[in-house]
């Protein structure tokens, strides 16, 4: 299957850039690229199958979730913002051990 | 299947894009962008209900929920932005190419490869599964909606004693 | 019927808001009360079952497809258990009559997500109400709006959205694989084609997922952030239900009804197991903070289930449903007595504290009861539940897991030593000597859980045969 390589690579795409940012927010993208990346499997994989209308319904609810998901995370980040001033996810080292 | 190629190339192209544009606005436009092209891949492979709600919901209100996030914290004074974008170069450039090496490794996998073979399916229309068949599951979407609902009052409320 | 688990929580927390809210407001916590101890009733006196209420009435308006066994009836009662002690011992902590509003609702919500969770017989149906449940559960963490709640929140996102899309991967190859995503449909593709490198891709890519969804080694990261940084009550019900049925239920559903038991799944298990087990408890011996130590204790604990569900067995099975009701209920008890603690000193430092013996009598006699059922003393109903682990892992051939269980359960016992002592027993610092036993709110929860543990230690040989033989069902569909 050919989507299958890019969604491989969407998802090596979506994993660095989570490990590799120091902004909060970029590593909401980096999750944002990571679902798209599994959305793109589903429905190859549903193109592949021939239940088409199975996919679908699964990519629907996918797409609900993750944007409950993203409000709430979004909120949480807003938090953190109030306290700190900054967006620096090397400020949130608080809690050790 | 040619074109299916090219818009697949764009997709990957444009992820790339957002990860390493330094400045968070493009990065959200970015992902805008990328969900529009994901629509065209869906459209393409006859998704036609998810491709409608990815491109509203995706490349609509998350960016837009994004973009209300970004203006709404504070932006790095000009000395502070050059240096950051000196250090993001530093950690983000060797991502093309660790792209462009797992494509390759990845196409010379799928060759040997092997898809299972499909089963025979009843071409049922998407509404009527996500309606008849797969109700549970609308039940729990409903439920992480009201859940979202009570996320965001309790997140985004102010509160009436100083925090 | 069994829809009505999930949709009386969520129908009561619509209708908590509809108009007339000062009312309901007054009523929430009551109206909560009566909905989790009726859920408890019903999901243990066979009796009282829901074969009474006639299921076509229901069948007419929804088409849902749930399924319960024996499985599911101890997670139905662990969760209307734990939701009723987070009720009692939330309502000490939280003044504020709105935010106690929004608690509520959002416990039901939860609610609601764990039993579609532990009822659903479909996979993709499964992910969405573990997905409600991890929603719920981010709320709960961040809901103080604290800086350090908000830290442990967004790990706790961070880790538990990238479990979520390595599940929704696993689930994506499953659906290629078998077009279907109901559990049945879903096996018996599995058994007509061979072990293909696409199922076992889906398989490591499903364990991934749920060990970091249960807080294993080495996915632990996120766990003492998360339980440290929630308020008390969200601490409770995270570390008492949520991270077992969002990892280890759904874990064994799947093993059981689709993949089965294959020899390496089982290896991994075991190994992961006893390296939570004893690190968790290694780690848990240098802390200094209460709760970070209660929830180093319960990723080692959750080790000792996996120890179970991986000798592959009924009696591995049973042995670890058993202590997974355990574990709701003393690490509930613990960490309701840590927030009893926290709440009359205000800290949560154990070396500073010592002696709180004398001034709270029944928070340390519970507390050392809890602690004595998680290392495995007889006849609380902790030594049960490992000792059902270490006979199955035994004749299962796992002699040194086996043995390595047992080391474990002796560090458990170490820590809990250390804890009780420097906490509880030993001279009293002279600056708390005039705080008093803490609230009813968080005594009569800490009385209840100690009660449930020495009755289930007395009455628990009772029912164990039929218990255990009961799991060869779950096994075998």
């Amino acid at each position: 299957m050919l989507s299958a390589i890019f969604v491989v690579l969407l998802l090596a795409i979506g994993i660095y850039c989570i490990l590799a940012t120091y902004n909060l927010l970029r590593v909401l993208i980096g999750i944002e690229i990571l679902i798209k990346a599994v959305t793109l499997l589903i429905i190859a994989a549903g193109r592949q199958n021939g239940n088409m209308a199975l996919a679908q319904a699964m990519v629907v609810s996918i797409i609900v979730m993750e944007v409950v998901i993203m409000t709430i995370a979004v909120g949480v980040v807003l938090g953190i913002h109030l306290h700190s001033n900054s967006l620096d996810s090397r400020n949130i080292r608080k809690l050790k051990g | 299947m040619f074109l299916d190629l090219i818009i697949l190339i764009l997709l990957v192209l444009t992820a790339l894009w957002t990860v390493m544009t330094r400045s968070l606005l493009r990065a959200s436009l970015g992902l805008a962008l990328a969900s529009a092209i994901l629509t065209l891949i869906m459209f393409n492979m006859g998704a036609s209900l998810a491709a409608v709600l990815e491109l509203s919901v995706c490349a609509g209100l998350i960016p837009v929920l994004f973009i209300s996030v970004i203006s709404l914290t504070q932006p790095l004074t000009f000395k502070e932005a050059l240096e950051h974008m000196h250090s993001r170069m530093a950690r983000f450039w060797v991502l093309p190419l660790i792209v462009i090496i797992l494509g390759v490794i990845l196409v010379l996998i799928s060759v040997k490869f092997k898809a299972p073979l499909p089963a025979a399916q009843t071409p049922d229309s998407a509404r009527f599964v996500l309606w008849h068949l797969r109700q549970f599951d609308l039940l729990g979407q409903i439920i992480i909606l009201f859940g979202g609902v009570f996320g965001v009052v309790v997140l985004f409320k102010e509160r009436k004693k100083s925090a | 019927m069994y829809a009505l688990f999930v949709l009386v929580p969520f129908l009561s927390s619509f209708i908590l808001n509809l108009p007339f809210r000062k009312v309901n407001k007054r009523l929430s916590c009551g109206v909560c009360a009566v909905l989790f101890l009726l859920q408890m009733a019903v999901s243990i006196i066979p009796g009282l079952g829901l074969d009474k209420i006639n299921p076509a009435v229901l069948a007419n308006i929804f088409n849902f497809d749930l399924g319960v066994d024996v499985l599911s009836k101890v997670m139905l009662f662990c969760i209307g258990l734990v939701a009723l002690v987070t009720l009692c011992a939330n309502s000490l902590f939280l003044k504020d009559s709105d935010d106690k509003f929004n608690f509520i609702n959002i416990l039901l919500i939860a609610v609601a997500g764990m039993n579609g969770i532990v009822l659903a017989k479909d996979i993709f149906s499964l992910y969405i109400f573990l997905e409600i449940t991890a929603v719920a559960s981010f709320i709960l963490i961040a809901f103080n709006r604290e800086e350090l709640g908000l830290e442990g929140a967004f790990k706790y996102i961070l880790l538990s959205s990238i479990a979520s899309v390595l599940m929704i991967a696993g689930i994506a190859l499953f659906f290629l694989v078998s077009a279907s995503t109901h559990f049945s449909a879903i096996h018996s593709a599995l058994l007509a084609q061979d072990k293909s490198l696409l199922i076992n891709l889906a398989m490591a890519l499903f364990l991934a997922a749920l060990f970091i969804k249960a807080g294993l080694m080495p996915f632990h990261g996120w766990v003492p952030d998360a339980y440290t940084a929630a308020p008390a009550a969200a601490s409770v019900f995270l570390a008492g239900i949520i991270t077992k049925t969002a990892g280890i239920y759904v874990l064994i559903r799947i093993l059981v009804s689709i993949t089965g038991f294959s020899l390496s799944i089982k290896s991994v298990l075991l190994f992961i197991g006893a390296f939570s087990a004893i690190i968790g408890a290694l780690a848990a011996l240098t802390q200094s903070d209460f709760k970070r130590m209660l929830s180093y204790s319960s990723i080692s604990q959750m080790g000792y289930i996996i120890l179970g569900v991986g000798a592959g067995t009924a009696l591995g099975l049973a042995g670890a449903a058993l202590h997974i009701f355990n574990h709701a209920v003393f690490k509930s008890l613990l960490f309701v007595n840590s927030a009893a603690v926290e709440q009359a000193l205000g800290s949560r430092d154990i070396h500073k504290m010592g002696g709180l013996g004398s001034q709270m009598p029944i928070t340390s006699l519970t507390s050392v009861l809890g602690s004595l059922s998680c290392a495995g003393i007889p006849p609380l109903a902790g030594f049960w539940s490992k000792l059902i682990i270490i006979i199955a892992l035994w004749s299962a051939g796992y002699q040194t897991y086996a043995v390595i269980a047992i080391l474990g359960s002796i560090l458990t016992l170490a820590y809990f030593l250390c804890l009780q002592r420097s906490v509880f027993f030993g001279k009293l610092n002279a600056e708390f000597k005039h705080i008093k036993e803490a609230g009813f709110s968080l005594v009569f929860p800490a009385l209840l859980l100690a009660v449930i543990i020495v009755g289930a230690g007395i009455f628990l040989p009772l029912v164990l045969d039929k218990f255990i033989l009961s799991f060869n069902t779950v096994l075998g569909g």
